[in-house]
């Protein structure tokens, strides 16, 4: 019995077709998630060019650069693109594609050509958000709210654009949840019961469901919003007789368990990373799959939480208060056993490892300052301040980018057969924490002392330019620090040393095929043991990763 | 449910049902019309349950679902999990349109028609 599945010929996903066809319209979900990974990325830059543009303006109380319409369109692009075309499909999309079918030791998704489909249908998104940005652009906000987006005369000519982009990118997300949910059904091989699966399969199982469930909720409501707009009918207009909070209800149905379908695959990875790299079993094995499970249930009980101030009746306002507190149980009880994970592991110090325990630190921050939002008292003064701006960016950017960050780390050596520098990765991570913090906890800072939020101009309260000089400082920093990571993975797959089948010593079955993986992922069915039984392996100074013990027992023996 | 669990191979071909028994259903299924058509004759408004035609309809309308559900759909048949997928995701549409729609009759007493006194005021003082 081999120790490891490798195929030793050097065959491999990357070069076994030629051609740009041969990636555009290629089946295999390795090169669909590594074509996602280049688009998220890219939509990332494009995303964050923006969010640079707002924080230089904002440098000065009279605005630096923009007029009061441009700076409503920067934070709205900012707002539309990184929410849903980078963080939606940054995990499931990217990194989902292509590790799950290998982490079930299986040659591909369930359904590939719809996997293909959900690419291209985030290409039209795309192309439909760069006609809204052409076409007058769009200053509604990324929650597109009534009034804003049904009038007329204020709004801009790509309001009906980027909806449709937006409702395109939804379906998109859809036909991928789909895709994850019958692959995780049919498709694990012999002895993955679903308490063997890796953890960030349950991370992403639970996303799927939400993906599937909550998506067509906001599909429609775009839909609506589209006809209203451009025929006209009273559904959420009150001048006609319809109700825009409905459309507030209908818009965070779909957009709270959003979150989730941000956050939960990036904790799914994060127990990944913190195992593996503290090279000791995963504590509370059933708890946090569990709780990933109880997460996606709670998550579509609290959308009214987003709605406090909006003209919600009082009885909701009770109600949805008292449910949000409940989101806090599952997601304490992850960070609890990844802390006691950690606890007498044999900590790696490299940056997956650093990027995981930054999201426990950051995701801790987000979610308390959390319970000041759910709280009704508290709310109704930090709602609409830079408090809840920086409570949103603490949990999606902080935690669920972080989390995407770790995983790229974590895979990029099984995704490029290459590794990266261990220093300059390290010097990277540094400059995206120390920088992330700067900028959002000042906005902490400034929202809970009364700074409002979306105002492109603060003339008439200079003592909060203190915050915006460090938030804006922050915000280079980590720029300079995705910068930097950038490089260095660029330069890892041009002059990085050849990656071994598991460098970090892994146990799920990514780690027992060669980097990079074969074009078919094993040349023979995996067998499946403990995922998190890191005492079979031990390290192999040849070839620089880690390898079965001679005198351990395999899977089945 | 694994790929090579092999208790699945038996139902891969599905479970046939009998033409003479979903014709039994169709024509439940109709006479469950009639009975839709026949009930919104009545005037309930006499016993002083002015809904009691919509509530009556709807509920029919509930018993034909759940039949094309279990028949026409293999629910009755299929494996319990496909059902629990099934009521589950009506249970969540319950729970949104719920949900929503007290909120909706919660705050409409609190809705006043027309610009607010402040608004009224400040409008007025913009006009001059």
């Amino acid at each position: 019995m081999t120790t490891l599945n490798l195929n030793n010929s050097s065959d491999n996903y990357l070069n076994h077709t030629k051609g740009i066809f041969s990636w555009l319209f290629t089946l295999d979900h390795k090169r669909i998630g590594i074509m996602y990974l280049v688009c998220v990325l890219l939509a990332f830059f494009l995303g964050g060019v923006f969010a640079m543009l707002i924080r230089f303006h904002l440098l000065t109380p009279e605005g630096t650069m923009m007029t009061q319409d441009q700076y409503n369109q920067a934070f709205t692009v900012h707002g539309a693109i990184m929410v849903f075309l980078v963080i939606i499909p940054a995990i499931p999309a990217a990194l989902g594609n292509f590790v799950l079918p290998i982490m079930l030791g299986a040659k591909d998704v369930a359904f590939p050509k719809l996997n293909l489909f959900s690419w291209w249908l985030w290409i039209f998104g795309l192309v439909f958000f760069l006609i809204a940005l052409a076409s007058g652009g769009i200053d509604t906000g990324w929650t597109f709210y009534t009034p804003y987006s049904i009038d007329k005369a204020s709004s801009m000519g790509g309001v009906i654009p980027a909806l449709i982009g937006a409702f395109i990118l939804g379906f998109s997300s859809i036909f991928t949840g789909m895709n994850f949910i019958v692959t995780i059904h049919r498709l694990r091989p012999k002895g993955m019961t679903w308490f063997k699966m890796p953890l960030f399969l349950w991370g992403t199982y639970a996303t799927a469901i939400i993906q599937v469930l909550a998506t067509p909720v906001v599909g429609i409501t775009l839909l609506l919003l589209i006809v209203e707009r451009s025929v006209g009918i009273g559904i959420f207009d009150p001048a006609m007789g319809g109700d825009p909070v409905l459309y507030q209800h209908f818009f965070w149905f779909y957009s709270h368990p959003a979150v989730y379908i941000m956050i939960l695959p990036a904790m799914g990875i994060v127990s990944e990373l913190i195992a593996v790299h503290s090279h000791r079993h995963i504590f509370g094995y059933k708890f946090i799959a569990y709780s990933s499970i109880a997460i996606a249930i709670f998550g579509f009980l609290v959308w009214g939480h987003h709605m406090f101030t909006a003209g919600q009746s009082q009885l909701m306002n009770i109600i949805f208060s008292l449910i949000t507190f409940s989101v806090s149980i599952p997601s304490a009880v992850k960070v609890f056993n990844w802390l006691a994970t950690m606890y007498k592991g044999s900590i790696s110090w490299n940056a997956s490892m650093l990027y995981g325990m930054s999201f426990i630190f950051i995701f801790g921050i987000g979610g308390l300052t959390g319970l000041y939002c759910a709280t009704l008292a508290t709310d109704v003064h930090l709602h609409e301040s830079y408090f809840i701006v920086a409570h949103f960016h603490y949990t999606m950017m902080g935690s669920a980018l972080i989390g995407f960050i770790g995983g790229l780390h974590h895979w990029w050596p099984k995704m490029t057969g290459k590794m990266y520098s261990v220093l300059w990765s390290r010097v990277g991570w540094a400059f995206v924490f120390v920088g992330f913090n700067m900028c959002f906890f000042s906005q902490f800072m400034m929202g809970s002392k009364g700074m409002p939020r979306r105002y492109a101009q603060y003339i008439e309260m200079p003592q909060y330019q203190i915050y915006h000089i460090w938030s804006t400082v922050g915000s280079v920093i980590m720029a300079l620090g995705f910068v930097l990571t950038l490089l260095y993975l660029l330069h890892s797959i041009f002059g990085g040393k050849k990656a071994p089948a598991n460098p970090w010593g892994g146990r799920s079955l990514e780690w027992q095929c060669s980097s990079p993986p074969p074009w078919d992922n094993f040349a023979e069915q995996p067998e499946v043991g403990d995922c998190y039984d890191y005492s079979v392996l031990e390290w192999n100074e040849e070839e620089q990763g880690y390898d079965w013990k001679k005198d351990a027992a395999h899977p089945g023996e | 449910m694994s790929n090579t669990d092999s208790s699945h191979h038996d139902d891969q071909i599905g479970h046939i049902v009998p033409i003479k028994f979903l014709v039994l259903i169709c024509c439940i299924l109709l006479f469950l019309t009639a009975v839709t058509v026949w009930v919104s004759r009545y005037d309930f408004t006499e016993i002083n349950i002015a809904e009691m035609g919509i509530i009556m309809a709807l509920l029919v309308a509930t018993v034909k679902a759940t039949f094309v559900g279990l028949y026409f759909m293999h629910l009755r048949w299929d494996r319990p999990f496909i059902s629990f997928v099934f009521v589950g995701s009506i249970l969540f549409v319950v729970l949104f349109i719920g949900l929503a729609l007290t909120d909706t009759m919660e705050y409409q007493p609190e809705i006043i028609k027309g610009d607010t006194p402040k608004v009224t005021e400040a409008m007025d003082k913009l006009a001059h």
